[in-house]
């Protein structure tokens, strides 16, 4: 395990995204997690580490569980912590982006946490504000806390990391829990397989470093861990399969198809579940394989490390002076 | 606006004016100017391959003379100035031929005067603009308010083109002879792309009666549809939908199909995949009536000049691979590509300082179409002579306009060209009124120093105080490490 207190050397003032993250700055959040896993699940579970900080959840993007987690995460910490949800629809344009991240900096959070539905947004925004701003999905860019919590998730289980078969099936096209994932998983050693339709994949999606395949028979073999995604109707616009029924009969988890992958298994899924179109109900509900729920309480515990971390970073001309050398010159 | 027209100045004193060179009265107007005489310049006329050092003479706005013996002009009977070219080059001025601006309609974003200074600034001495404003100028009275605006308003000449279709809905034929009657150029659908073939078949037919020229954008919308950048492996990295090269192609090689079932003239306005390449290639071998243009910044650029989501290098079509890129470059070489026009798209920032998916297609390019060629020619992809064909008599021919060339009797539109001078590109510094250039802080070499219409200085680097001013981070070769705020 490494040694939490690297964290302090965690280079970046931001979380933004999986790329750009070294090995040790993946583990060293995971293993910072699992503190506050053990912590959450007591009595009390307040820890004190950013009281007095303000932390601001922006939400350009609806969602339930992920606004949630790291307000949780936040208090939990003993941080102050506003939401704002900001409605964007192509009729009520409204406050452009930018002026809202220049009017919110200038209120002095310490912590902000953004989500929006354009690739790209929250680091333009990240530019603009003094605070450390944390990435809850952009577009189909990245979501990099969920790829930690899914890891976490899959550590814990199965003991390990490196060395594991991760099939990623479904809307791969649309998800930026797909593309975090690929990166983090390549990153700490898995082997990464992606089953979807030809029309739900990324052109050149294997320069990202995975095997691609069509069929869930074929991609399932061998698999220690079987992560489904849902497939994102807001974000279809043309028909990329012709039916649910069709997409549940080729793509959809169920107890046979599950059948080729290792026995023991993991089956997991960011949430929420269109059940009976990516996933079956049994399966879904079968406390022995599915850690979907677990996925949940881990991710409030890596919320709560990745709050920390950013946090807690000190200005540290040590760290300045081999970030230079390093890499050339200070990291924001 | 009449007593802007700059006063001739006294015998014998060097050039420029005595009054501002950026008159914004019209170059047709008002008393003939004072004759020039340029000496020591080296003569680059593209139509006729001339390149050698001379001189040109300028009388009444026309070209008078031109000669390898014109280096001190003697016993000449009138009162002329004498302007030492210190062996830069003097060629015709260019010809933009992709240019749009935001009048009428959108004048926060570019009028035809500020696009006519940057055009100026940039060496061009012909603007022509596209009909994509609001209202469409798809009427004959919308082309005569372009006309007298320009007359009245503009440094440079203003051809403008007409819509193709009423309203650019790409369903009805636009009245094609009256608006060629008022002064309309060409028909182009300006950056909209005609999805219905039938009407593009109809269009082609009809304007071979009126021998007019039909400019096209081509772009599949279904295809594109919601496309942001390449499609490719860096817009999956990127997170963004992808345009695939198919998307234009698709067009091209329909237009081109009936282009050869019609017989009608037709110009690809801008050229970015090797599939199009080849339908052109093999279109041009059967002798159909096609010509292309590429961008400068397809020339430049690829789609890693996205970088971190860098809407200033947003557009459309979207900058390409790098292997594009360099097949682009041959084929302008070969001469497979006949023009390179810059496709002005002037943005203001309420379009651009977005997240990339919400900002605006587009990006200036007046000022920097001729730096952009002279980089290339200094990198040898091209030679001068070459590259300036492709924005003098190429475009010129096409349009039937007479400019273009070092003609006796032509109107003396000039440009006199340092393609050596080091500097800094300062989007801030842009006369246009839209500063959305992704050419921001290139190092370039070679630029108009000195532009010409009509015999009648509208650019003079010599007295560009705004350029000046910048000091460090502009003209003297140094880059500074930020440019002024």
């Amino acid at each position: 395990m490494a040694d939490t207190s690297d964290l302090l050397a965690y280079r970046f003032r931001d979380l933004l995204g999986i790329q750009g993250l070294q090995v040790w700055e993946i583990l060293g959040l995971l293993d910072k997690a699992e503190e506050f896993v053990t912590q959450n699940r007591k009595l009390d579970k307040k820890g004190a580490s950013l009281k007095g900080r303000t932390l601001i959840n922006l939400f350009f993007e609806p969602s339930t569980r992920t606004q949630a987690s790291f307000e949780l995460a936040g208090k939990r910490l003993g941080a102050d912590v506003m939401n704002m949800a900001v409605r964007t629809s192509s009729v009520n344009k409204g406050e452009t982006l930018i002026d809202t991240a220049i009017t919110l900096n200038a209120m002095h959070p310490d912590l902000l946490v953004v989500r929006h539905s354009c690739s790209g947004a929250v680091e333009l925004l990240a530019g603009k504000v003094d605070c450390a701003v944390i990435n809850a999905g952009d577009g189909a860019n990245e979501h990099p806390t969920q790829a930690l919590l899914d890891a976490l998730t899959m550590r814990r289980r199965l003991g390990r990391l490196e060395g594991l078969r991760v099939a990623i099936c479904g809307d791969i096209l649309h998800s930026r829990v797909a593309r975090s994932n690929i990166y983090l998983l390549n990153t700490v050693g898995c082997g990464v397989r992606l089953i979807a339709p030809p029309t739900l994949l990324p052109p050149h999606v294997e320069s990202l470093g995975v095997q691609v395949f069509h069929r869930m028979e074929e991609g399932l073999e061998g698999c220690d861990v079987v992560m489904m995604l849902r497939l994102q109707n807001e974000r279809m616009d043309g028909s990329f399969i012709p039916s649910t029924r069709e997409y549940f009969h080729l793509y959809g988890l169920d107890q046979a198809k599950l059948a080729h992958a290792k026995p023991g298994a993991l089956v997991m899924h960011p949430g929420p579940m269109n059940r009976g179109v990516e996933i079956d109900s049994a399966v879904a509900d079968d406390p022995k394989v599915s850690v979907i729920a677990e996925q949940v309480e881990m991710g409030v515990a890596v919320r709560m490390a990745v709050l920390d971390t950013l946090a807690q970073r000190r200005p540290s001309p040590e760290r300045d002076e081999e970030n230079e050398q390093k890499w050339g010159g200070p990291l924001p | 606006m009449s007593d802007n027209i700059p006063q001739d100045p006294p015998l014998g004193a060097p050039f420029p004016l005595s009054g501002s060179p950026f008159a914004a009265a019209s170059v047709l107007q008002g008393q003939p100017p004072r004759p020039i005489a340029f000496t020591g310049v080296r003569l680059i006329d593209p139509a006729t391959g001339r390149d050698e050092m001379g001189g040109l003479l300028i009388k009444d706005g026309r070209i008078e003379a031109v000669s390898s013996d014109l280096y001190a002009p003697e016993g000449l009977s009138f009162d002329y100035t004498r302007i030492d070219g210190e062996d830069r080059v003097l060629a015709p001025g260019l010809i933009d031929m992709t240019v749009t601006a935001g009048e009428p309609g959108a004048e926060h974003k570019e009028t035809l005067a500020s696009a006519s200074r940057s055009a100026a600034a940039g060496g061009v001495t012909t603007i022509i603009l596209m009909p994509d404003t609001d209202p469409v100028i798809d009427d004959a009275a919308l082309v005569d308010f372009i006309a007298r605006r320009a007359r009245d308003t503009a440094i440079v000449r203003v051809e403008p083109m007409a819509a193709l279709t009423q309203g650019l809905a790409g369903e009805q034929m636009s009245e094609m002879a009256l608006l060629k009657d008022a002064g309309a150029i060409a028909f182009t659908e300006g950056r909209k792309s005609i999805a219905n073939a039938r009407v593009m078949r109809r269009a082609l037919e009809y304007a071979k009666t009126i021998d007019g020229l039909i400019a096209h954008f081509a772009e599949d919308a279904d295809l594109a549809g919601g496309g942001l950048m390449n499609e490719g492996e860096l817009a999956t990295r990127l997170g963004l939908t992808g345009i695939p090269a198919v998307a234009e192609s698709i067009i091209v090689e329909r237009d081109l199909a009936l282009v050869n079932l019609t017989g009608g003239r037709y110009h690809l306005s801008q050229v970015t995949c090797s599939e199009s390449l080849v339908a052109l290639a093999k279109a041009k071998d059967r002798g159909l009536p096609v010509s292309c243009a590429v961008t400068p910044h397809h020339l430049a650029l690829n789609e890693v000049d996205i970088a971190t989501y860098r809407t200033f290098a947003k557009t459309k079509a979207p900058l390409r691979s790098e292997d594009v890129r360099l097949e682009l470059l041959e084929a302008l070489r070969s001469g497979l590509i006949d023009v390179v026009a810059s496709h002005h798209d002037p943005r203001g920032p309420e379009e651009k300082r977005l997240p990339y998916a919400e900002a605006a297609f587009g990006t200036v390019g007046l000022e920097s179409l001729l730096p952009i060629l002279l980089g290339l020619v200094q990198s040898e992809h091209i030679d001068l002579i070459r590259a300036l064909h492709t924005v003098t008599v190429a475009p010129a021919r096409l349009l039937g306009l007479d400019s273009g060339r070092l003609k006796i009797g032509a109107p003396a539109d000039l440009a006199l060209i340092d393609p050596e001078l080091p500097f800094v590109f300062n989007r801030r510094l842009l006369k246009s009124k839209s500063k959305n250039s992704p050419f921001d802080r290139r190092h370039m070499q070679g630029r108009a120093v000195m532009t010409l219409v009509g015999g009648r200085v509208v650019y003079d680097f010599a007295r560009d105080e705004a350029l000046h001013e910048a000091g460090g981070a502009g003209f003297s070769g140094e880059a500074s490490a930020g440019s002024p705020a």
